[in-house]
């Protein structure tokens, strides 16, 4: 007899543990995803490092210290499999002053207990061969190779595609509004587009798992958001080859400055607490990008007044404890995935497996493996990054891939195209620019689309069947017009 | 095939330098990313093109069609949809441009290079501007091509942010398309357009707020409202004179940067007054043979003088190519003295007659330019007017100043 396993968010922890579900033969797993895209809450705007694993307490954050380790190791598979744009550059957690040199002792400690290989404290002559252009005032620093970066809402949208490859069943623009409780056990949620039938619920909803779970009745825990706000300048302004940390806080891991995986130079976060109402709060502010960047130029002298080319914020879903919550709860088959703060993208595959495990042990499921089950999935052909001989075969092929539209990252308009087909491929109902843009890059150089918005646009409403006016910026609510070019003064007659 | 001049860019600058360097006996290509030549002249259709150049007043696409004509009729080679990847230079005579077109990849193998990509707009990013990333933010080239390319309204009240002629131009057709434009927030304590297109501010009632700067967006999918304060003479907001406008479009028209990444690529020397390269009288960058003209050598209001640009670039170019390079020289610095922002060329060399492109950053009434040792008399310098002067060979000194004084 088969499952039915509802998985509400499809963030980067609901679609690592879809992608995990997807193996067994007797699941029949569904994702509930509020949005009109997959990975657009919290994974989406966040510093998207694969963080090493010394910097949780194993004794305050038990799961925190045993799943980002493993996060880590299944990250560096994943990225393989799934074809995620990925750097390894290895991070440097920086001493400026002399106490924090004992601090980073401490965390290398630490890093030793939770099993992260490879780190060593460099001092002040090496750290200055390992990482040139860093402040002069950097006497050490811990050096941890296995950092990585990833694109990381890109990666919500591969595992998705592989989870659905493997039969999971993708439900956008539908928020779970109520869950069904009988007899101790769930049966099913509800949502604007009817009820569905469940025998298993998974709350990974990211900033709402709170409220999720009160739905059952579990009110033990609250979310508060904490915002972290970042810039991002143009090519030519030199980043630096490795993630530069500062010694950490309590609060958090502070600003980090990075070359992310486009190439760019990137600041942040800072960590500023809000109010539990202000979950979609992702405003930036002046006052908050002048604290990240004194912070970053702290580490990283040389970066200039002028040339940013982007500002965004996230929000943190901060538990009450500081440690994540994954258990199976009393109301049988509900299963909580919350608070799932940093570092929650690099546990999210290990995540997955972990939730798995509850499944067997808690629940006391029997998993039967699939005997056909797809691990790759492939991700749509960067042309400007391919070998000349294959991106003229591919040209030659489809003269689509010969025309550039996104001139400052190269993207043409065939990646464009495919972009539509993946979107259209997990259900994607409402074209959005930013749909486009977490799945090939267009839009978000140097000119922030000014040249080429709009003609992607234009592809979006020629694919979708929709005109121009209805297409989005980021779904519903965010239509690029008002209607056609004569709507006003139609309306004034 | 290995060509003389590989000219990138087919807007009026570019095309000028085509046609010149094809008519000084050089073998020519163009290359144009777009689907069609002519630039952004094709997406200005008011008149007030070729004044100086032609005599006549013509309209965008009408300029450049006179000039996409003359290509034709010379059979200079051109390649639309062609995008450039990479620039290579091997050899002082041997550049390799790596293409992405329909066709296929390909290299393109030539001795010199005429730079005419033009410029982009500042986006709302740039200019500092934070709060929510919603719908409803648009540069004003973003908002021409949704209206006038594809009939899209894009808003009913907007807020405009700067004052120059793009900006203006943007305020009327809104406007006459029936939305309200609530206002036009300007930094600067003085209008950034021309008079005549000042007007328009009073024919459909649109304030203008000068000395002033939008700070904050602030809405869920789409802009509802925006916040914005005044500003004291350095540009710094002066605290509790913020305030929010209603409106659901914010349209940023904050001028335009030249569009230098590909030769920065090739480590070529960027001034920061202008955002373009640094150039000689030639208008060679600090790459030997990669000359530069039009929009990316530095925003010209006119089109007459990005032609002017063009022409001798692409003259220069064909002289590279000939002669194995450009005769070395003892190059005079051109040094910006007082109410200079900017400056073309960075150097001269005295032995020739001379264009220099300038712009002041205050308006004077009745001022003098000073060149070197000579004067020359003007009714008004303001910023938003670049201005240009002829300097005769033998008004030039060693070194050679240049002040806008009142
Ligand atoms: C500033 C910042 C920096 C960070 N940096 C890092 C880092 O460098 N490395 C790292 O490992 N981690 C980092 N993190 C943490 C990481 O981003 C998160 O742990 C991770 O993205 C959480 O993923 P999620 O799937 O749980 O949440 P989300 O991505 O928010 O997914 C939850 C989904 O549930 C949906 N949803 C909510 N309510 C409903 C409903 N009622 N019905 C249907 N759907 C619903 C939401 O729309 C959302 O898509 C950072 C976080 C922030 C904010
Ligand atoms: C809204 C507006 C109104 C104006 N009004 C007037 C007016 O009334 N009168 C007047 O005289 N002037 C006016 N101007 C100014 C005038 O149009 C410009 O000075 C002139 O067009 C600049 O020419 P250009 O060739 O340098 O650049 P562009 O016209 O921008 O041409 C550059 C060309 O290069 C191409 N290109 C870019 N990158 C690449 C690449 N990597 N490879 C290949 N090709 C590339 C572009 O597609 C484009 O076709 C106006 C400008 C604007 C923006």
């Amino acid at each position: 007899m088969s499952i039915r396993v509802t998985i509400v968010g499809g963030g980067i922890v609901g679609a690592s543990i879809a992608r995990v579900l997807s193996r067994y033969e007797n699941l029949k797993v569904h994702i509930i995803e509020k949005m009109s895209d997959v990975g657009w809450g919290v994974s989406k705007a966040n510093t998207a490092l694969i963080h090493g694993g010394y910097d949780d307490d194993p004794q305050k954050y038990p799961l925190r210290a045993s799943l980002c380790v493993k996060g880590n190791r299944l990250w560096q598979k994943w990225v393989k499999d799934l074809e995620i744009p990925h750097v390894w550059s290895g991070a440097l957690i920086i001493a400026l002053q002399n106490e924090d040199i004992k601090h980073l002792s401490t965390l290398l400690e630490r890093g030793i207990r939770n099993g992260v290989p490879e780190m060593r404290l460099v001092e002040k002559e090496e750290l200055q061969a390992l990482q040139p252009g860093i402040a002069s005032e950097a006497t050490g620093a811990l050096y941890v190779p296995t950092v990585g970066q990833i694109a990381s809402p890109r990666a919500t949208v591969a595992i998705i595609e592989n989870a659905v490859k493997n039969g999971v069943k993708i439900h956008l623009e539908t928020e779970v509004q109520g869950i069904k409780v009988s007899d101790g056990e769930v049966k099913g949620i509800q949502t604007p587009r009817g009820f569905m039938e469940s025998d298993v619920v998974i709350n990974a909803a990211g900033l709402y798992a709170d409220e999720i779970s009160r739905m059952v009745g579990l009110d033990y825990f609250t979310l508060r958001p904490r915002k972290g706000e970042y810039l991002i300048y143009r090519h030519g302004i030199p980043g630096p080859t490795r993630v530069l940390f500062p010694t950490p806080t309590p609060k958090s891991k502070g600003i980090i400055v990075t070359t992310e995986v486009g190439g760019h130079l990137m600041i942040g976060p800072n960590a500023q607490d809000m109010e539990r109402d202000e979950k979609d709060n992702l405003a930036t502010t002046e006052e908050g990008l002048k604290e990240v960047l004194q912070g970053a130029r702290k580490l990283w002298p040389g970066i200039p007044d002028r040339g940013v080319i982007r500002t965004f914020a996230g929000l943190r879903p901060e538990p009450p404890n500081g440690d994540f919550i994954i258990r199976a709860e009393e109301v049988w088959g509900f299963i909580n995935v919350a608070g799932i703060r940093s570092p929650g993208l690099t546990s999210a595959p290990a995540i997955g497996y972990f939730v798995r495990d509850i499944l067997r042990r808690d629940l006391g499921l029997k998993l039967v493996p699939k005997r056909r089950w797809y691990p790759r999935r492939r991700d749509i052909t960067r042309i400007a990054a391919i070998p000349d001989a294959q991106r003229d075969r591919k040209i030659r092929a489809r003269s689509e891939y010969g025309q550039v539209i996104c001139r400052c990252n190269h993207i043409t308009k065939g990646e464009i195209l495919d972009a539509v087909e993946r979107m259209k491929y997990i259900n994607v109902k409402t074209p959005s620019i930013d749909s486009v843009k977490f799945r090939t890059g267009a839009t978000s150089g140097e000119c922030q689309g000014s040249f080429c918005m709009v003609r992607i646009a234009m592809l979006l409403a020629q694919e979708y069947g929709v005109p121009l006016w209805n297409v989005t910026l980021k779904g519903p609510g965010s239509e690029l017009g008002i209607g056609d070019i004569n709507s006003l003064r139609r309306e004034k007659k | 095939m290995i060509y003389d001049v590989v000219v990138i860019g087919g807007g009026p600058a570019g095309l000028a330098a085509a046609i010149k360097a094809h008519e000084e006996g050089g073998k020519v290509l163009i290359l144009e990313q777009a689907e069609y030549l002519g630039g952004i002249l094709q997406q200005c259709i008011h008149p007030g093109f070729g004044i100086h150049y032609l005599g006549e007043d013509l309209t965008g696409p009408e300029f450049a069609s006179l000039f996409i004509e003359k290509v034709r009729s010379l059979n200079i080679p051109y390649i639309l949809s062609a995008h450039v990847m990479k620039i290579e230079i091997m050899l002082p005579l041997a550049k390799k441009i790596q293409l992405i077109a329909p066709k296929g990849t390909k290299d393109i193998e030539t001795k010199a290079i005429v730079y005419t990509a033009g410029a982009r707009e500042k986006h709302g990013f740039e200019i500092g501007i934070t709060g929510d990333r919603v719908s409803g933010i648009y540069t004003a080239g973003e908002a021409q091509s949704l209206m006038d390319l594809y009939g899209v309204m894009p808003g009913k009240r907007v807020l405009i942010v700067g004052s120059g002629d793009v900006g203006l131009i943007m305020a009327r057709r809104l406007s006459l398309e029936g939305a309200r434009v609530v206002g036009v927030v300007e930094l600067m304590p003085y209008p950034g357009g021309l008079a005549r297109n000042l007007v328009i501010l009073r024919d459909f009632n649109i304030p203008l707020y000068l000395s002033h700067r939008v700070l904050e967006v602030h809405g869920r999918g789409r802009v509802e409202r925006v916040k914005m304060a005044r500003v004291n003479s350095k540009g710094k907001t002066i605290p509790g004179t913020e305030r929010w406008i209603e409106c659901d479009t914010l349209l940023i028209s904050a001028g335009l940067v030249p569009d230098v990444r590909v030769l920065e690529s090739l480590g070529i020397r960027i001034d920061p007054s202008t955002g373009g390269p640094v150039v000689n009288e030639f208008l060679e960058t600090t790459a030997p043979g990669v000359f530069v003209a039009g929009n990316s050598l530095v925003i010209n209001d006119l089109v007459d003088y990005a032609v002017e640009q063009g022409e001798r670039a692409g003259m220069q170019a064909v002289r590279y190519a000939k002669n194995g390079g450009l005769p070395s020289m003892n190059w005079i610095p051109v040094e910006k003295g007082g109410n200079v922002r900017c400056v073309i060329p960075h150097y001269i060399n005295g032995e020739n007659e001379v264009i220099l492109y300038l712009r002041a950053r205050k308006p004077v009434k009745d001022a003098t330019l000073v060149t070197g040792k000579k004067m020359h008399k003007i009714p008004v310098v303001t910023p938003a007017e670049m201005l240009r002067v002829k300097i005769k060979k033998e008004d030039i000194t060693r070194p050679f100043k240049v002040e806008v004084s009142p």
